[in-house]
């Protein structure tokens, strides 16, 4: 298991983690442009989603976003932003990735809060206007709290794909971690190919972790019921 | 790249023979996947519902396989099989399986009303007798659900392969962002669309094929 051994020599040498190209700089910028697209893929999504089920309409929509994001490869949604990219341009690199990632996070996100808040016990949602309360104040105080549990579940799956899929972000000329395995693969340089693998598998169990414990945090109520 | 059209048609008339070898990879890669996946989860549905204490720790470990991003776990599995080896992408590919296989069939087997588990029981069904003559017929439809949601993923994952010298529709994304042209790329992703889409629909065949007692479901009020 020679490569194992160049990898342990890449990742113990202090020079390889400090610099430009540096591990410490691609781990930076894939964070980045991951927490980046998430915020936006969620920024876009989630209105529409809590209006939709609100007013309990759309369901179509949902299944028709489910079915699309899934039959659309994740490399092919990169590899066609930097086209898009260029034809605009955006250039090389962060934008075309960035908008891959934004349209990739968006389906798991849209899907879950929509059927949070349209799966609700209607019981419950008459209960709320009984008690005097109105459309924006039951979606609030009521439709909200309740589809928080389902919303979480659609950040996290969104999270971890994004952060997956920058990994492609290599292949259009973006720095994170991808880089380390596309430079690895054509420099045959299998240290820095496995460095990228392994940091990209550690980041991705990480995020998937932390927002499993963000979830939890926030939604103490569902901890008994087991998780989602 | 700029000024080129999104597809160039002359360009995919005079590559017919590429694009047929690559579909029969591509699809090879996927129906293999899907085939070891489905078997591998039955064996390991069968463990988690005949000793429940089990299903926890297989849900587990399979979900954190469908965690590693594919890129990643193909390339640890190259020191392991070698490059050009379809194993470091079959490996992965299975493995990604599993999880979703997993949860529908123990699912499907749950969501059996308890009462035909008692008229099975009552007719003196042994247990591995009532589980394959009568739980798993009647979990069909969420086996075959999970099958769908497997293959279209997989044909998906696929093209991440043509990364690792493996062939497929990747190969084409690959070529057409090393040579800046638009038209390989939009082929490679068009294709495995259609292919996904021919394998759920085709799924969805089977699943009426098997499942007669449903096909009047729709028309009943």
């Amino acid at each position: 298991m020679s490569a194992w051994t160049e990898f342990v020599d890449y990742v113990t040498l202090a020079d390889n983690w400090w610099g430009r190209r540096g591990i410490a700089v691609r781990i930076e910028d894939h964070v980045r442009i991951s927490a980046f697209a998430t915020v936006v893929a969620a920024a876009i999504a989630i209105p529409p989603a809590l209006w939709l089920g609100h007013v309990r309409r759309g369901g179509a929509i949902a299944g028709a976003v489910v079915n699309i994001g899934r039959a659309v490869p994740s490399f092919a949604i990169v590899a066609l932003a930097l086209p898009i990219s260029l034809r605009y341009g955006f250039g090389l690199g962060f934008w075309p990735t960035v908008v891959a990632l934004v349209a990739l996070g968006l389906p798991p996100i849209f899907t879950n809060a929509y059927a949070g808040v349209s799966g609700i016990d209607p019981a419950v949602v008459d209960a709320a206007r009984g008690m005097g309360m109105r459309g924006p104040e039951v979606l609030w105080r009521v439709e909200v709290p309740n589809a928080l549990p389902l919303l979480l579940a659609g950040l996290r799956i969104s999270a971890v794909q994004i952060v997956a899929t920058a990994t492609l972000g290599a292949y259009v000329g973006f720095g994170g971690l991808g880089a380390f395995i596309n430079e690895g693969f054509r420099q045959q340089d299998d240290g820095k190919l496995l460095t990228g693998a392994v940091l990209v598998a550690v980041l991705a169990i990480a995020t998937e972790f932390l927002f499993g414990v963000g979830q939890r945090l926030l939604t103490p109520w569902t901890i008994r019921k087991g998780h989602s | 790249m700029r000024d080129r059209p999104w597809i160039e048609w002359d360009w995919v008339g005079d590559h017919l023979d590429d694009i047929r070898a690559a579909t029969f990879e591509h699809l090879r890669l996927t129906l293999l996947a899907v085939a070891i996946g489905f078997v591998l989860a039955g064996v390991l549905s069968a463990v988690g519902l005949r000793w429940r204490r089990t299903l926890g720790p297989i849900t587990w470990v399979t979900g954190v396989i469908y965690t590693i991003p594919s890129l990643a776990l193909f390339t640890l599995l190259i020191p392991i099989f070698g490059l050009g080896s379809i194993w470091s992408a079959e490996v992965a590919l299975v493995g990604y399986t599993l999880l979703i296989l997993i949860r529908n069939i123990v699912a499907g087997v749950d969501g059996v009303d308890p009462a035909v588990r008692a008229a099975a029981d009552g007719m003196g069904y042994g247990r591995w007798r009532r589980l394959l003559e009568v739980e798993l017929p009647l979990a069909v439809p969420a086996i075959i659900a999970g099958l769908r949601i497997a293959a279209v993923t997989t044909v998906g994952l696929v093209t991440v392969t043509g990364l690792i010298g493996l062939g497929g529709y990747g190969s084409f994304i690959d070529a057409g962002l090393k040579r800046q042209f638009p038209t390989q790329i939009v082929l490679g992703g068009g294709l495995s669309v259609i292919m996904a889409t021919v394998i759920d629909l085709t799924l969805v065949g089977i699943e009426r094929v098997l499942t007669p007692w449903n096909r009047g479901e729709v028309a009943r009020p």
